[in-house]
């Protein structure tokens, strides 16, 4: 945030501009932001000045539930019937006429590219009725700047440890746009991992919370599965293993106990190992601040165990609240707000990208 | 009064303006690029009437069937427009604009509006024409295989990529005695305006939030119990 920008309005007044010494002109009034890379579609209103304005939400979840997983195109027919709804809600809540806004922002990927579309086109249109400036965000840089939102959010840098059903990555973030890929995972995602495993034990979809739920009343150390890739340097994650390590202790008829106990042990396994790589990522960087984000982010077991770290080692920890670590649209915003700067002429050719690497960001221009 | 349209249905990509009686159309084949194309396209259409988003009365979307995505690129951004200034909206078919195309180029009087729908099926329907000149659907827009498309004997004019990729199996089809045949044409947001200038007139356009995309495939994907009964019957080899 520019201290010298002025900052507050009166109602009904026009927008004041920032001027940046010739360099480039920004409003400083709120960002909408839209979010549709997969089976969530929301809207959100943020601010630098007053904060997150507006957050609203649609989860798909029954409709794919029936599928047995997200199908790709009734993703997209639903964003379309969902998105206006959605962003009308957030304008309400917030108290906002559209004109009042300085930005529009969307997940402009990673994600389903017929997905993003659908966000993307209704914030370019809504961009270009109003005149203002559309800014492309990355789903995961969204994920990094979640715990911006709470009120201690973190100081750079730190290292962030990315958990979602796509993703696991460790990064070193020493900045807005700046980050370093200290590891990933070479085969199924944190999250992934969870909702195979919680097929083989027979659990509906969406399986990572169900397992979660069901290990809640195993009995620890009773299954003791292996901690991969901790047995050697390096920061990389594998988990297709584990699925494969709970199949082959899964008795044919097993009781409820005994799925329980599996359950358990995976979890413990997931969660040891996160942590381990954790432990690693701080010592090489030397840095004091640990970010978890994304969907995983929101398992307890997970929290448990790096508070246990955090403590050990006097490191400053920090998660967003629960709703902020699944998919939704503040962090969007936040992310929007903070790469406002970057804003493109809404009749730009729309930005989306199915694949977009983290680490092709680079700092915002201000 | 002041409308805006547009269309991204089909490979092509399309904008139009009905300023006071006097029509203003941009048209371009996108192939599958129309998120690339129609925001430049749209703005170049607006400058190029000094017009602002606020001035507008209405806005007018291509529904379909068509392309799944293209379609929805469509709808989403004219939401986008609607939310901005809060314009109510009315949706046409892309059927319907093929047949009103037909009218508008050669004066036709009963159309046949016929567009690949890729999967070896058409999305088809059939029109008239009232005293207004406008075309008036007299069937229910379809999805089938060319062979499956129901008999229209008498006289009729044809059009659409339909028409172009499966003229023969849609002439044994239909039996119908066909005066004309453009199996190039593609729908055009300027004909959307033409079918909708009169609901604007008399209110009946309504919240963009209820714009409904026409697919018309509505058979996506199998649910877990599909999957299982399938499994069940066809045993693995």
């Amino acid at each position: 945030m520019r201290k010298n920008c002025p900052a507050q309005k009166e109602p009904g007044q026009t927008v004041p501009k920032c001027e940046n010494s010739g360099m480039s002109t920004f409003s400083v009034a709120p960002i909408l932001a839209l979010e549709t890379s997969c089976d969530e579609t929301a809207c959100a209103i943020y601010d630098g000045v007053r904060g997150l304005l507006a957050h609203s939400l649609h989860s798909q979840v029954k409709l794919h539930a029936e599928y047995g997983g997200v199908v790709p195109e009734l993703a997209s027919r639903d964003h379309v019937r969902r998105v206006l709804p959605l962003a009308r809600a957030a304008l309400a809540e917030a108290g906002l006429k559209p004109t009042e806004l300085g930005g529009i922002a969307y997940t402009a990927g990673p994600g389903l590219i017929g997905a993003l579309m659908v966000g993307g086109a209704a914030a370019a249109g809504l961009a270009e009725a109003l005149g203002l400036p559309l800014i492309p965000v990355h789903h995961m840089e969204g994920h990094l700047l979640a715990p911006m939102l709470e009120p201690d959010p973190p100081a750079f840098p730190f290292v962030a440890l990315l958990v979602s059903g796509g993703h696991t990555l460790l990064v070193d973030v020493q900045g807005v746009g700046r980050y370093r890929l200290l590891g990933e995972s070479l085969d199924d995602a944190v999250g992934e991992a969870f909702d195979k495993t919680a097929k083989l034990l027979g659990l509906p979809y969406p399986g990572g919370p169900e397992l979660a739920r069901l290990a809640e009343g195993g009995v620890p150390g009773r299954f003791k599965f292996p901690r991969p890739m901790t047995d050697r340097p390096g920061l990389d994650f594998s988990f297709s293993g584990l699925k494969t390590a709970v199949l082959t202790a899964l008795p044919k008829d097993a009781d409820a106990q005994t799925k329980a106990d599996l359950a358990r042990g995976f979890e413990e396994a997931v969660t040891e190992t996160l942590a381990i790589k954790c432990a690693r990522a701080l010592d090489e960087t030397g840095h004091r601040r640990l970010v978890i984000a994304g969907g995983v982010g929101a398992n307890r077991r997970l929290r448990a165990r790096l508070q246990e770290l955090a403590q050990r080692r006097g490191l400053g920890l920090y998660f967003p609240r629960p709703a902020f670590c699944t998919d939704n649209a503040a962090m969007i915003a936040y992310a929007g707000w903070a790469r406002r700067a970057d804003g493109r002429a809404a009749h730009d050719p729309l930005l989306t990208r199915a694949r977009w690497p983290l680490t092709e960001l680079s700092p915002p221009v201000l | 009064m002041k409308l805006l349209a547009l269309d991204t249905a089909t490979e092509a990509c399309s904008v139009a303006l009905w300023v006071d009686g006097a029509l203003l159309e941009r048209f371009e084949l996108a192939g599958r690029d129309h998120t690339q194309r129609l925001p430049a396209m749209l703005h170049a259409l607006m400058a190029d009437a000094g017009l602002g988003y606020s001035q507008l009365d209405g806005l007018v979307c291509g529904l379909g069937p068509g392309s799944f995505a293209g379609v929805r690129i469509g709808v989403a951004y004219l939401q986008g427009l609607a939310l901005a200034h809060g314009q109510p909206a009315l949706g046409v078919s892309s059927l319907a604009m093929l047949a009103q195309g037909a009218i508008r180029a050669c004066g036709a009087e009963r159309v046949l509006a016929a567009i690949d729908a890729r999967m070896d099926e058409v999305y088809c329907a059939a029109y008239g024409r009232d005293d207004a000149g406008l075309a008036v659907p007299l069937d229910e827009a379809r999805v089938c295989r060319p062979e499956r498309v129901p008999a229209q004997p008498g006289r009729w004019q044809a059009v659409g990529t339909g028409w172009g990729r499966y003229e023969a199996e849609l002439r044994a089809a239909t039996g119908a005695d066909l005066s004309a045949l453009d199996g190039q044409a593609l729908p055009r947001a300027g004909d959307a305006l033409r079918l909708a200038v009169p609901a604007f007139v008399s209110g009946a356009a309504g919240d963009a939030a209820l714009l409904a995309p026409i697919y018309l495939r509505n058979r996506i994907a199998l649910t877990l119990l599909e999957q299982a009964a399938l499994r069940a019957k066809t045993p693995a080899a």
